[in-house]
């Protein structure tokens, strides 16, 4: 893997661009395993699941130390919420990585953009590294890159469904409009998906679902990591996805400006 | 909230004279299949997978249910445990074994008993608890339920109750002091049948009952679980009207998690012949066509099931159960009290017990889902 390709966020150089979550595994003390597989640096884990009086044996005991931690704030219905929980997990010792999600629905579990911003705004004022969990909206991604968040997640489809990069299209503006990484979270449900996104120029993939509810996590951990190493690599080799819209190399309009 | 939200019964009375034989009739096997592999099911959708043509196909809605589930909730289950309270009622519901007539001794745990079991159950590993009375208002007032929370609340992240219904003030109330869930349940969603089996005391009124989940949720509960007794009346009607009260209810309330329980009716301490038993198989019609109509809905399974059939039922869609059930007041530290049951559980195994069941099966047994902000 080229060590100079790296992402940077929060002052931390990552240089693998899978992100693992924590939630749906039938054992915990398979984590490690996933981590090792994967080769991911950064694992989200909902606050709400997390049980302090049971430090030595609860969630985060299974999470390997050199991993950033990226807690989430599960369960919120509104900013309000959104930000005491975030508070909560730096209290109790979880880094100053926050992801938010804030979800008011929960038939399709799709995130409130709006309330979104204003807890992306409080807590990136309260120096937390603010990552938030969005639809594609170009907008909202705009206010969020004002509010001071670290990158954006914008969803492939909506979580649990393993449909793929839904929103191909909505995710692509996003990379190209946005300055800050944009990772894809939710609704990858196979490696080719995380791949496609990667060639795409999505900076990351945070994958749960299609990890944990495989058959073989750790083999499937793996095949994740392999596909977003290829997509990476071929994004900066240049695809033809991602020269879309630039010259072609025998410009087939050049003979009318001989002087260029 | 801006607009004053619709109410469930109008729904349920329009509801009440549909023609469920004729529906059932046109039903063909092709249309079942179809509806299983379908993404979104509409409420016909639902009750033609809960008719008797749907039967042949249950392998195949479990199939998918499973799938669903997996991908909604993980290979996780959801565990809490009971903790009764008091057996002090003023109802009469004629099925259950704390009615008013029956003879059965009455008590209620003090706050010193209350903080005793809080120990003990914690101890376990459970963070969930589910706290349960009769309705009296007078021996377990809103009042002494809310002293319970203020001490259970130093023991367990999330707090649900199983109580007498509250008015919307009163649910604010234990809201702010620490209550997220409620679980109530309509017993029957057949009216006269519901007038029948009431008699007497405050839970004779059908619509006051039918528009609790709703006064909890105007009060923003954060989880509201539903469901009717199983065995009282035609398990497809009773089925069908709880999914599309629980549709109703996620609709009307989105942020607000929707639960569905499913008891099914066992034996008492008095004697209640089972009117519409309920057999395991449509159990599981009732498990996995609600799981395909809702895939978000929280499913959860009582302790009165046995312990060998609850254990193939949690991959059919189940997200939740009990677990260190106890139906006696004060069942897990105060042994003296030797309090009647509610009724007989069937699956007795310990905390541990279940967890290694749930792990043997490749499911996490999660006592922690909540933490108070
Ligand atoms: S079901 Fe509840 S309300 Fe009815 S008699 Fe029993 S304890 Fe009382």
């Amino acid at each position: 893997m080229n060590t100079h390709d790296y992402l940077e966020i929060g002052g931390r150089k990552l240089i693998s661009r899978l992100f693992t979550g924590s939630g749906k595994y039938s054992i915990d003390s398979i984590i490690p395993q996933i981590v090792e597989a994967s080769g991911c640096e950064v694992v989200t884990v909902a606050l709400r699941r997390v049980d302090f009086d049971r430090a030595g044996s609860n969630i985060l005991s299974h999470i390997p130390g050199s991993v950033q931690l990226l807690p989430n704030t599960s369960g919120a219905r509104n900013a309000d919420e959104a930000v005491r929980i975030a508070r909560i997990a730096r209290a109790a010792g979880c880094g100053n990585w926050i992801k938010i999600e804030v979800i008011s629905d929960n038939k399709y579990l799709l995130p409130d953009g709006y309330e979104t911003a204003k807890t992306t705004e409080i807590l990136a004022d309260e120096g937390f590294v603010v990552l938030p969990y969005i639809s594609p909206d170009l907008m909202v991604a705009k206010s969020l890159v004002d509010a001071g968040a670290s990158a954006v997640m914008p969803l492939g489809a909506p979580i649990g469904t393993n449909k793929g990069l839904k929103t191909k299209e909505l995710i692509k503006i996003l990379i190209n409009e946005i300055s800050l990484p944009v990772i894809v979270d939710a609704g990858i449900g196979a490696p080719s998906h995380a791949c496609e996104a990667m060639e795409m120029g999505a900076a990351a993939c945070l994958l749960n679902t299609a990890i944990a509810s495989s058959d073989d996590p750790v083999a499937m951990a793996r095949a994740f990591k392999l596909a977003i190493q290829a997509g990476r690599a071929a994004f900066c080799a240049g695809t033809g996805a991602q020269r879309e819209y630039a010259a072609a190399s025998s410009p087939l309009t050049g003979f009318l400006f001989p002087n260029e | 909230m801006n607009n004053i939200p619709g109410r469930f019964r109008t729904i349920l009375d329009s509801a009440a004279c549909f023609p469920f034989d004729d529906f059932f009739a046109a039903i063909t096997p092709q249309k079942v299949r179809h509806i299983i592999h379908k993404d979104n099911l509409t409420k016909s959708d639902f009750l033609a997978l809960l008719s008797p043509v749907a039967e042949p196909f249950l392998e195949e809605m479990a199939q998918k249910a499973h799938q669903v589930t997996v991908q909604q909730f993980g290979k996780v289950v959801f565990l809490y445990t009971p903790l009764y309270l008091g057996n002090f009622c003023n109802n009469q519901c004629v099925y259950c074994g704390f009615n008013t007539v029956n003879p059965v001794p009455r008590n209620k745990l003090s706050v010193e008993e209350i903080e005793k079991e809080a120990i003990a159950i914690a101890e376990s590993g459970h963070r969930h608890i589910l706290i349960l009375t009769g309705e009296d208002r007078v021996q377990t007032s809103v009042e002494y339920i809310r002293q319970s929370i203020e001490i259970l609340k130093k023991y367990f992240s999330s707090i649900s109750i199983e109580i007498y219904p509250l008015s919307r003030e009163e649910y604010s109330q234990l809201i702010e002091s620490g209550v997220d869930n409620l679980t109530i349940y309509q017993e029957t969603y057949n009216r006269k049948l519901y007038a029948a089996l009431h008699p007497h005391g405050p839970k004779k009124d059908f619509y006051y009952r039918l528009d609790t989940p709703q006064r909890a949720l105007d009060a923003a509960m954060r989880t509201v679980n539903i469901g009717a007794l199983l065995g009282l009346d035609d398990f497809r009607k009773e089925c069908f009207f709880g999914g599309l009260h629980a549709r109703f209810l996620q609709d009307t309330y989105p942020a607000s998690e929707i639960g569905y329980s499913l008891p099914r009716m066992q034996s008492h301490a008095g004697s209640f012949p089972v009117p519409h038993p309920v057999a395991d198989a449509h159990l599981v019609q009732m498990i996995t066509a609600l799981r395909l109509f809702m895939p978000r809905l929280g499913i959860s399974i009582s302790t009165r099931e046995p312990a060998r059939l609850r254990d193939k039922l949690i991959p059919l869609g189940v997200t939740r159960m009990s677990s260190g059930s106890k139906t006696s007041v004060g069942g897990y530290a105060a042994e003296h009290h030797a309090g009647s049951k509610q009724f007989e559980i069937s699956d007795s195994r310990s905390v541990k017990e279940i967890e290694e069941t749930l792990f043997s099966m490749g499911y996490q047994p999660v006592y922690k889902d909540w933490e108070r902000i």
